[in-house]
């Protein structure tokens, strides 16, 4: 089937605005007859149950913590993009479309990109009136810097805690929603089943985590903001409760998942030591902005102290391959040049999986004083962390699951193909094509919470000729507890020898080994073959204790990475299909002699939208074409 | 290293609980605290116990989620360390560690180390906002803010809201966390309007929901994992008594 993303036509400037006003809308007087469920209340789905809230719908929200201010939102470091330009060195709202787009490589959709770029300074204006402590210069106005290889300064950042500060400020638009009753919050609630009810999405199944009880919610639309799957790698800088399992629900009730293969590894995480880690740590990338990456020349000196290699024998290979960005190369581009180095046997530290990243040269140009005031605290975690200092030697990185560009397929109006259902923030697929640019994606949950769905979804709903005539009564509510009760009683039941962390770190071990940054037709069939394998595993072999009728944190690690384990499958297709490397997915076949990435864009200009056929089947593609009417396709190069 | 746990150990809200004793041995001592109890549960899960249940999701120190009591420490002894950022090098070959829930009236218990926090949402709930509108605010630079109170309203949003000043307050005090939000808005100019109904309504469900009083024992600061200062609780009291002097004759905010 050919999907259409309904994205509107004509100039692209007026494309939202035309839209918008395109829009049917829901009287105010209405509004309280619609019930809209939320699922997530990070960034995305905070925002959109606060504002939704606001505009006089009725919301229940949940979300899988006690509280909706520790969605996995609060991690972020870095910052939020917009186009304010406001320190004037050339920034636009073109620009950060024709940026993102480009850095995407050429793999999203042009109007969607857009509309992000235009609301993205309604963005910080919203946090700075709600108390966002962003950074301000001397004078008291807002600082922004240079992020991810941006050729301006167009991130906004609120010390080393952005995220933190502006899930906060979501967290009291929502607590403010709450207080008026407008919006009921459900938390320490794990959706497990969406109910669909004549082809449309009017409800959703979930676990209490505190009594067990499986719970049925109705809504006359769904809003799915579950953020991010990496933790199909076992390890990566997600939280550790970050799981597929809403979005995967979606997908097996008819959701299609658009290229999940589109990961992001990102390059400046702390290395894996030891077998016993439960977790990678990030450590922003604004230190690329003074340290310098090498590796030494020749693999006889990995064991050496690093000081004691003299600057000749190093190779600063960032600088070296990329000479105009040097260290600050995109995400893609530096993890894999890691990866190459350590393949290479030049790797650094536990396994020899590592880089340095040195910052004697920033010390001696700056002073340390001025490096502690930039980045104090992101030392401070590395020497929590690995006993070291970064101050006296080089600190060791190596790149990390941290952010997947795909997720489930939505139109303009972030609308999947499930009518009712609604998918915001990394839960789908829209902006950020096969790559997305630092402090990004932060902009992108704000802007569909607060600035997106709260228009988008209004056509939806004044199209409902009988809102609330489909309640937690009807049949298929009640089919979908007792099928998400039967999977409790299974995994319960099995009473095997390996624990699921065993199961979850083979999987992982596959997943990072054949579908990490590096993917081979060989790598990607040899991944479908241990997938079911190690599926049929955990099904006869695993170990899930205790009961389904209280708290059983084992419980929930089980369904979530039995759900994994089913997503994983669809995930290897969709890299196996894509014969073309783009941003974050590399396929070794396809590359320069340089060894840099190729695009197939004559064969590969379409979002692959996969829809499931049962478990362990192979799914079916949909494409939808992309067209780029207004930024040429080009070779995305930063040498 | 080879350690030794004890850990409370109580099935449900209703139970009574009790500690219990495990070895824990090869501790690799880059592990972190939460690590280290994943291996003890693995080890438990093999045995056909059950493993324990403690609420975690970050481990990188920022969601707030984590929540246990090490050695009579909330979050364990090193200072402004969440524990789950403590590591295991922090301790010696032979400890015996005591591993303990959030103790306070306000927190009740729901299984081994987890609690029932939601009583500090509900101060937020309260207050913790400004009441803009989603659009229809002025341009973010619209209004220069100093640096340094732009500073100073960051060191107080570093709360991280995990409840640790609380169990650490021999009078489960929720001051620290409730004056950090506080300060935060009363010193942007974008929270200054609704300050005095702020900080009434904020204190008003601080009692409401059993938190106890604050008598300046600064237990809350020392055990803190962000170093929220008690300087912001002076602060609050400041907001609490200007809120107190009738609207007409207040200074103008
Ligand atoms: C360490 C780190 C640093 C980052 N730094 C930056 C940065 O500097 N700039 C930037 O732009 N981006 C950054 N990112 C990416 C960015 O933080 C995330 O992409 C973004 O915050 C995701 O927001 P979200 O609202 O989509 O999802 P989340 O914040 O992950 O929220 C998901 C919500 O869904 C709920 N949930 C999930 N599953 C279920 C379920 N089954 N049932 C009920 N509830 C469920 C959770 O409880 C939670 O409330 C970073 C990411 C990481 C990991
Ligand atoms: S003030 Fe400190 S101890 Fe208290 S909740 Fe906030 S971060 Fe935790
Ligand atoms: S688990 Fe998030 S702060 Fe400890």
């Amino acid at each position: 089937m050919i999907l259409d993303g309904k994205a509107p036509t004509g100039p692209i400037e007026t494309s939202w605005d035309r839209h918008r006003f395109d829009m049917k809308l829901v009287n105010p007087s209405n509004k309280r007859k619609y019930k809209i469920l939320v699922v997530g209340t990070g960034l995305a789905g905070g925002a959109a149950a606060a504002s939704l809230g606001e505009l006089g719908y009725n919301v229940e929200a949940f979300c899988y913590q006690d509280s909706p201010r520790r969605a996995h939102s609060i991690g972020a470091q870095g910052g939020i993009n917009a186009a304010k330009n406001y320190p004037s060195d050339g920034d636009s709202i073109y620009r950060l479309f024709y940026d993102t787009v480009k850095g995407g490589d050429f793999r999203s959709r042009e109007a969607d990109v857009w509309r992000l770029a235009q609301v993205s300074n309604n963005i910080i204006d919203q946090c700075v009136a709600q108390g966002v402590p962003f950074a301000r210069d001397y004078a008291g106005y807002l600082d922004n810097r240079s992020f991810g290889g941006a050729q301006v300064s167009r991130t906004f950042y609120a010390r080393g805690q952005t995220g933190q500060q502006l899930l906060l400020g979501a967290y009291s638009a929502l607590s403010r929603q709450i207080k008026n009753g407008s919006v009921k919050m459900f938390a320490r609630r794990e959706m497990l089943d969406l109910v669909v009810v004549d082809g449309v999405a009017k409800g959703i199944t979930c676990r209490n985590l505190l009594t067990g009880e499986i719970e049925s919610y109705w809504g006359d639309a769904v809003i799915l903001a579950s953020g991010g799957y990496v933790n199909v790698f076992y390890l990566s800088t997600n939280a550790m409760g970050s799981s597929v399992t809403a979005i995967w629900k979606a997908t097996k009730k008819g959701a299609y998942m658009a290229n999940p293969c589109y990961t992001q590894i990102h390059p400046t995480c702390i290395p894996v030591h030891g077998t016993h880690q439960s977790k990678l740590t990030l450590m922003s990338e604004s230190l690329r902005n003074d340290g310098r990456i090498w590796v030494p020349k020749d693999a006889a000196n990995c064991e050496k102290h690093p000081n004691d290699i003299p600057d000749e024998d190093r190779d600063y290979y960032l600088e070296r391959k990329y000479p105009s960005f040097g260290n600050l190369a995109p995400r893609d581009i530096s993890s894999r040049s890691a990866k190459e180095a350590c393949d290479d046997g030049r790797g650094v530290g536990d396994g020899k999986r590592g880089v340095y990243l040195d910052f004697a040269a920033a010390i001696k140009r700056v002073g340390q004083k001025t490096i502690e005031e930039r980045y104090g605290n992101l030392f401070e975690m590395y020497e929590k962390i690995t006993d070291e200092n970064g101050y006296e030697r080089p600190m060791r990185i190596y790149p990390a699951p941290h952010y997947n560009m795909g997720g489930l397929w939505v139109d303009y109006e972030c609308q999947s193909n499930i009518p009712g259902l609604f998918v915001l923030g990394e839960a789908n697929f829209s902006v950020h094509g096969a790559n997305r640019l630092g402090a990004s994606a932060l902009m992108q949950g704000l802007a569909d919470g607060y600035f997106v769905i709260p228009y988008t979804i209004a056509p939806y709903l004044a199209s409902l000729k009988n809102p609330g005539a489909v309640k937690e009564d009807h049949p298929e509510f009640k089919k979908s507890a007792e099928e998400v009760e039967a999977q409790m009683d299974r995994l319960l039941s099995i009473k095997g020898k390996k624990t699921v962390m065993d199961i979850h770190r083979e999987l992982g071990h596959v997943m990072w080994e054949n579908v990490g940054m590096a993917r081979s037709k060989e790598s990607l069939e040899e991944a479908l073959k241990r997938i079911p394998e190690i599926r049929d595993e955990f099904w006869n072999n695993v170990n899930v204790p205790g009961e389904s009728k209280s708290i059983n944190q084992q419980l929930e690690n089980a369904w979530r990475l039995a759900d994994f384990l089913e997503f994983a499958e669809m995930m290897t297709y969709d890299a196996l299909n894509r014969e073309e490397s783009c941003g974050g997915h590399f396929r070794v076949e396809h590359q320069t002699d340089e060894g840099e990435a190729m695009r197939d864009d004559e064969n590969f200009t379409y979002v692959a939208a996969w829809e499931f056929k049962g478990v362990g089947n192979k799914p079916e593609l949909h494409k939808e074409p992309l067209k780029f009417e207004n930024i040429k396709l080009a070779v995305r190069s930063y040498k | 290293m080879n350690l030794t746990l004890h850990v409370w150990r109580q099935k449900g809200p209703q139970d009574k609980g009790k500690l219990v004793t495990y070895p824990a041995p090869n501790v690799d001592s880059d592990m972190s605290f939460l690590e280290m109890l994943d291996e003890i549960n693995d080890e438990l899960i093999r045995k056909g116990e059950d493993p324990i249940a403690f609420d975690h999701d970050c481990r990188e120190g920022i969601c707030g989620m984590c929540s246990q009591v090490v050695n009579g420490r909330p979050h364990g002894h090193q200072e402004r360390t969440t524990v789950c950022q403590l590591h295991m090098r922090q301790f010696n070959d032979g400890d015996e560690i005591f591993v303990e829930p959030w103790r306070a009236k306000a927190f009740p218990i729901q299984k081994d180390l987890i609690v029932d926090r939601s009583s500090m949402d509900v101060i937020m709930q309260a207050g913790g906002y400004v009441s803009c509108h989603t659009g229809g605010v002025p341009d973010g630079n619209t209004f220069p803010i100093p640096k340094k109170v732009a500073d100073y309203a960051m060191d107080a949003a570093e709360c991280i809201g995990c409840g640790a000043c609380i169990a650490a307050c021999p009078n489960s005090s929720a001051m620290l966390f409730t004056s950090a939000k506080v300060a935060q808005l009363a010193a942007l100019p974008q929270g200054k309007p609704e300050a005095r109904k702020r900080v009434q309504a904020m204190t008003k469900a601080l009692l409401d929901e059993g938190f106890g009083n604050c008598t300046n024992h600064y237990e809350c600061e020392a055990a803190c994992p962000k170093g929220i200062s008690v300087k912001f609780i002076a602060k609050l009291n400041r907001e609490y008594l200007k809120s107190m002097i009738p609207s007409s004759t207040a200074e103008p905010v």
